[in-house]
This record gives structure tokens, C-alpha cells and sequence, in this order.
């Protein structure tokens, strides 16, 4: 049995459906992550599992418990809020000690677990100050131990880190991630940052317009895509309309109007006459020299559009001779060598034959 | 620092001067060792003493002492509670109901609380018929106080009291309430000064027995202005200012410290 089981869960605010008849499973020890773009219905969701918000129909269980018209207090489960919500007139000791309070532990193990958690969240001697007192990365870290330190069944976390710098947040994702797995309680995280969840998740669940569009391992999420919502929404893709010219159980050949002909991975459920695009991703496209004669069967010829250097890698904008455009990333190994090609260079663009995704047009 | 507009300044200087001029003359006449407003004669504290010899003012003073303690104590109590109702419940009525008080003409005020006691109540007038007038009237002022400071706070802070295992009381008892004492000690101090000086409603709803401090300097001056009224007045000018002092500076502070959301936060 699941930890947390998420039956039929619909959710409506008026005529706006913010969650609709979603369904999900959580195991116990899982890193779980609820993906999606604002108004996805993922904060809903979340409010629901806490106990802030009621579905209006479906259930959701606890171990196996029904957990609707229990109140938040009552229920096993601590959130994190995305503005830490630490209480501004205690101490942080006190703030930690609160969910231990209010379960009535005696004195003694309070002081112990706030000491505990303090220590494990790198505070050890911040017990005495207060909330006013903290930077945003040591405010992040107290909720964190107050979330943790009752050993919730379930800690919730609505976009706990949206507040922070790129490299604090780098930092708090790793801390996140050892914390997880030391403690190991059942991690609920809610974020519209792919990144962040493809870092930081066993599973995720992609939202969209209250329906959950693909629950997968980050790495099946990001490389087999369900969708082109999914595809789009992870990662850069470039696209390409394209139609199913012959479809066997070892790959598909694919039709692209005024370029030619494609191979690309097989696909179930896809058939030939099928129309869609072929996604692919910057990382998978190779951009080289046009005297240079590409040994990969998807090879065409472009025009560098544009470029963006991030330092680490270049990605190239190419436009093909249908006038599609695709992203080819290049990493900037060559030492003081910013970029390879210049915008309006011919190159050449190719690519494996089992890269890229057909996705259809009804999905 | 610039001067500033010339015009601008005396303007304000005028304007302060309008407010503040006779206030000082009344302070300062409290000290005249002269029985007339008239002229300065010299320094003395013999007006002090003999406010303190007139056992009618002393009674009134004290009556009004006790109105202004209950009545305050009742609006804090009623005012925290629609303060925080109007900012839980987003009704759009509920903070019409609550503030309109606070903008209606006194006298409408009096009439009306006086029509209600006599008539619909057949209530007696005296001490308990003007705590109940002045609690409705200051109701409004605690209620604009608190919910000003909920307002200014962040509301996820009572949903992780509640999401971390304290009941709804204990959320009120152990956040809420320490949260907005700041305000709420603010609205009582308001409240006592808005009814220790009150005289319009007070006039309507004392009917004929106790003797209550504004209505009693009053009285005296119908027959003279004497420097006991100075001296009077000078006293309860210095308790509002030191109330309102108060008042003002918890109600910065806590909007200061109140502020708990994170910098960083978007």
C-alpha cells in the first residue's frame, strides 16, 4: 500500500477546475515532486494533502486512511511554506520546539530533538535568536527543522526555495536531498522550476490545467517525454512538424515537410499517416563544419541564426532549409574559445537516429 | 537637506500655531497666580490645589476614570474580535457595519443610543447606559487598528500554527494574539482617550446623576472660566498625550517588526 494514495481528486473554485480527477500514489521514503507551470492546480493539491483545502470530490488516504474532514493539526503531515512562515515573536528554538509542543512531548526530549534538528540544519548555535535575526537561506533551514522535528509521516514543501539565490539555492537542493535521505520521511515538493525537480525528485508529476499529464523517474520524464506539454515544459526542445511514413518495432521513418526524411526511436501507439512533431533536444543535435561529412543518417545542411553563450556551453540557433529552426548546445571545451561558429556560417546538423521523440498532434 | 518651498513652511507653521497655540495658553494659564485669564502674574500651583480640595471634580474625574477603563476594556475585547472577523471573513458589508461608527456625526450617535436605551430598553441612564454608549463608538476604532496589522502580515504564518499541530485556539492564544497585541494594546489606549474627554455622547447618556468630568468643566465654565479649568484641562491634556504617545509608537513598531514575512520573499 502506498504511503499517500491521491484517489479521483477533483478540486473547483467556481467554474474553474484547479484540480481535476487526479490521481497519484506516494511510497513511503519516496522524493516526490508535484512539476508545473503557475495555476497547474499543484498548491491546491498540496493545500488538500494538508488539510487547508477539501476536494470536492475523490479521496485522499493516509495509510490507507481517509483523510478528508480531518483538520491540519490532526493530521500527520507538516508543510513548508514558500515564505517560510516562521513565527516572528519566538525564538528559534522555540519556533523548532512549537510541533513538539503542541503534541504534548515532555520538556526534556523537546530540548533534545530542537538541539537535534539544530545541529543537523547547520544552526547549532541559533537556538536564542530570532526569525528577524536570520538570512533567507537560515530562515529556509529552521523551517525545514520545524517541518522535520515532529517526524511527520509527510513533510510538504510549497516551493521552499523560490525565495533564494541560484547558488544558495544550489546549496539548499543538495542539503535537501542529504536531509531526505538521513531522515527519511516522505518528501511532498511542490516547484515550477524543472530543474529543481529534476534534481531533487525519485518521481515526479507533471501538472497541467489540473491534470496530471506524466508521473515518471526524472530521467524517463526528460528523455521520454509523454507529451508535447511534457516535452516542452522539461528542458529545451526544438520541434519539428512531422508525419509517420513507416512505423516498426525498431524505429520510425518520418516525413519532415521540405527537409526529408527523419529516423527516429519507435514509438508504441504510433502509426503510419500519424501526424505530430518530432521533438529533440539541443544536447542530442550536433552542429559541425559543412566540408565535415557527417557518418549519422539525420544529417541537413543549415544557417547559424543566432547564438547564446552561458559559458560553459553555446547553443546555436540553426535555421534549416524549411526554414524550421533547431537548438544544437555545444560545449565550450576548447580553453578561451567562446563560440565555433558565427551567425549566417553554413554547418551542418545532425543527429543519431535513436534521439529525438515523434510525438502525435492528439496527445 | 533642502529648506524646502518658504511659502510651504509658513503655512505649516500657521496651521501648527492654529492647533497648538491655545492649548499652550490654557497650559500656561493653569499656572497664572491670578484669578483672571487676563494677564501673567506670576507662578503658582495653587489651581492644582484647590482642583484637589473640589470634591465634585474629584468624584467626576473618578467616574470618568471608570467609564473610560470599562468602556475601553470592552471595545479592545469586541474591536479585536471584529478586527479579526472582517480580515478572516472577506464579507464586504462586515467592515461597513463595523467602521461606519467611527464616521458618524456624534450627535446622531447620542440621540440614537439615548432613543434606545429609553425607549426600546427602558433602561435607566447613568454610569452603565454611558459605558455602553462609549464601547459602541470606540468598537470601530480598535477593529480599523487591529485588522491594519493583520493585514500587513503574513497570513501563512497561522496556517503553519495549525498545519504543526495546534488547535484553532491554540493558533489564536499562541500566534494570533501575541502578534497583534502590539495593536490591540494601541486600540485600548485609543479607546480610553476617545472616552475619557467624550462629551456629546456623554451628554446624551448620563442622564441626571453622576457627575462626569468633560460635562463637569462644562458646568464650570457656564459660570466662569477659572484657572481650576486650566489646571483640569492641563491634566487630562498630558494623560491623552501620554496615551496617544503610547499608542502611536506600539503601532509602529509592530508594523515594523510585524513585517515577519523574508526579505527575499517575492
Amino acid at each position: 500500500m502506498a504511503l499517500l494514495e491521491i484517489r479521483n481528486v477533483t478540486r473547483r473554485f467556481g467554474s474553474y477546475t484547479a484540480v481535476d480527477n487526479v490521481s497519484i500514489d506516494v511510497e513511503a521514503g519516496e522524493f516526490f515532486t508535484l512539476l508545473g507551470p503557475s495555476g497547474c492546480g499543484k498548491t491546491t493539491l498540496l493545500r488538500m494533502i494538508a488539510g487547508f483545502d477539501l476536494p470536492d470530490s475523490g479521496q485522499i488516504l493516509l495509510d490507507g486512511k481517509d483523510m478528508v474532514g480531518i483538520p491540519p493539526e490532526k493530521r500527520p503531515v507538516h508543510t513548508v511554506f514558500q515564505t517560510y512562515a516562521l513565527f516572528p515573536h519566538m525564538t528559534v528554538a522555540d519556533n523548532i520546539a512549537f510541533p513538539l509542543k503542541m503534541a504534548g512531548k515532555a520538556p526534556q526530549e523537546i530540548k533534545k530533538r530542537v538541539n537535534e534538528l539544530l545541529e543537523r540544519v547547520h544552526l547549532p548555535n541559533f537556538g536564542n535568536r530570532f526569525p528577524h535575526e536570520l538570512s533567507g537561506g537560515q530562515k529556509q533551514r529552521v523551517a525545514f527543522a520545524r517541518g522535520l522535528v515532529n517526524r511527520p509521516r509527510l513533510l510538504l514543501l510549497d516551493e521552499p526555495l523560490g525565495a533564494l539565490d541560484a547558488k544558495l539555492r544550489e546549496e539548499m537542493q543538495i542539503e535537501l536531498i542529504n536531509l531526505q535521505k538521513e531522515i527519511g520521511i516522505t518528501f511532498i515538493f511542490v516547484t515550477h522550476a524543472q530543474d529543481e525537480a529534476l534534481a531533487l525528485s525519485h518521481r515526479i508529476a507533471v501538472m497541467n490545467r489540473g491534470n496530471v499529464e506524466q508521473i515518471d523517474e526524472p530521467s524517463k520524464i526528460y528523455s521520454a517525454p509523454r507529451n508535447y506539454f511534457v516535452a516542452d515544459f522539461i528542458g529545451k526542445i526544438s520541434v519539428m512538424n512531422a508525419a509517420v511514413m513507416e512505423a516498426v518495432p525498431s524505429h520510425l521513418k518520418l516525413a519532415i515537410e521540405g527537409l526529408g526524411e527523419v529516423t527516429a526511436p519507435a514509438r508504441e501507439g504510433v502509426e503510419v499517416g500519424d501526424k505530430g512533431v518530432l521533438a529533440i533536444r539541443p544536447e542530442q543535435v550536433r552542429i559541425s563544419h559543412p566540408s565535415h561529412e557527417s557518418q549519422l543518417k539525420n544529417h541537413f545542411r543549415g544557417k547559424v541564426h543566432d547564438f547564446l553563450y552561458v559559458g560553459d556551453v553555446t547553443t546555436y540557433i540553426v535555421e534549416l532549409v524549411n526554414g524550421a529552426y533547431i537548438e544544437a548546445l555545444l560545449p565550450n571545451s576548447a580553453p578561451g574559445r567562446a563560440k565555433f561558429f558565427e551567425v549566417d556560417d553554413e554547418v551542418t546538423i545532425s543527429w543519431r537516429h535513436d534521439a529525438g521523440i515523434f510525438l502525435n498532434d492528439s496527445q | 537637506m533642502k529648506r524646502g518651498n518658504p511659502w510651504l513652511w509658513s503655512a505649516a507653521v500657521l496651521v501648527y500655531a492654529f492647533l497648538y497655540i491655545p492649548l499652550i495658553i490654557v497650559v500656561l494659564y493653569s499656572f497664572n497666580d491670578s484669578r483672571l485669564n487676563a494677564e501673567w502674574v506670576g507662578f503658582t500651583l495653587f489651581w492644582y490645589k484647590a482642583l484637589f480640595n473640589n470634591t465634585e471634580m474629584l468624584l467626576a474625574a473618578r467616574n470618568s476614570l471608570i467609564i473610560a477603563l470599562c468602556a475601553s476594556f470592552c471595545a479592545t475585547l469586541l474591536g479585536t474580535m471584529s478586527g479579526l472577523a472582517i480580515h478572516r471573513y472577506k464579507l464586504k458589508v462586515l467592515p461597513v457595519l463595523v467602521f461606519t461608527p467611527v464616521a458618524m456625526p456624534e450627535i446622531l450617535l447620542g440621540v440614537s443610543i439615548l432613543l434606545f436605551f429609553l425607549q426600546v430598553l427602558n433602561f435607566t441612564l447613568g454610569m452603565v447606559s454611558i459605558i455602553i454608549a462609549h464601547t459602541t463608538f470606540c468598537i470601530g476604532f480598535v477593529a480599523i487598528i487591529v485588522r491594519a496589522r493583520l493585514q500587513g502580515m503574513d497570513e501563512s504564518i497561522f496556517e503553519a500554527a495549525r498545519d504543526l499541530g495546534a488547535s484553532p485556539w491554540q493558533t489564536f492564544r499562541l500566534v494570533t494574539l501575541p502578534l497583534i497585541m502590539p495593536a490591540v494594546v494601541a486600540g485600548a489606549l485609543m479607546s480610553f482617550t476617545l472616552s475619557i474627554d467624550d462629551f456629546v455622547i456623554t451628554f446624551f447618556t448620563k442622564g441626571v446623576g453622576e457627575p462626569i468630568l468633560p460635562i463637569q468643566i462644562y458646568t464650570m465654565i457656564k459660570v466662569a472660566v477659572t484657572p481650576e479649568v486650566n489646571a483640569i484641562s492641563t491634566l487630562l491634556m498630558l494623560l491623552t498625550l501620554v496615551m496617544i504617545i503610547i499608542a502611536a509608537r506600539l503601532e509602529s513598531n509592530g508594523s515594523s517588526e510585524g513585517s515577519a514575512k523574508p526579505h527575499t520573499a517575492k
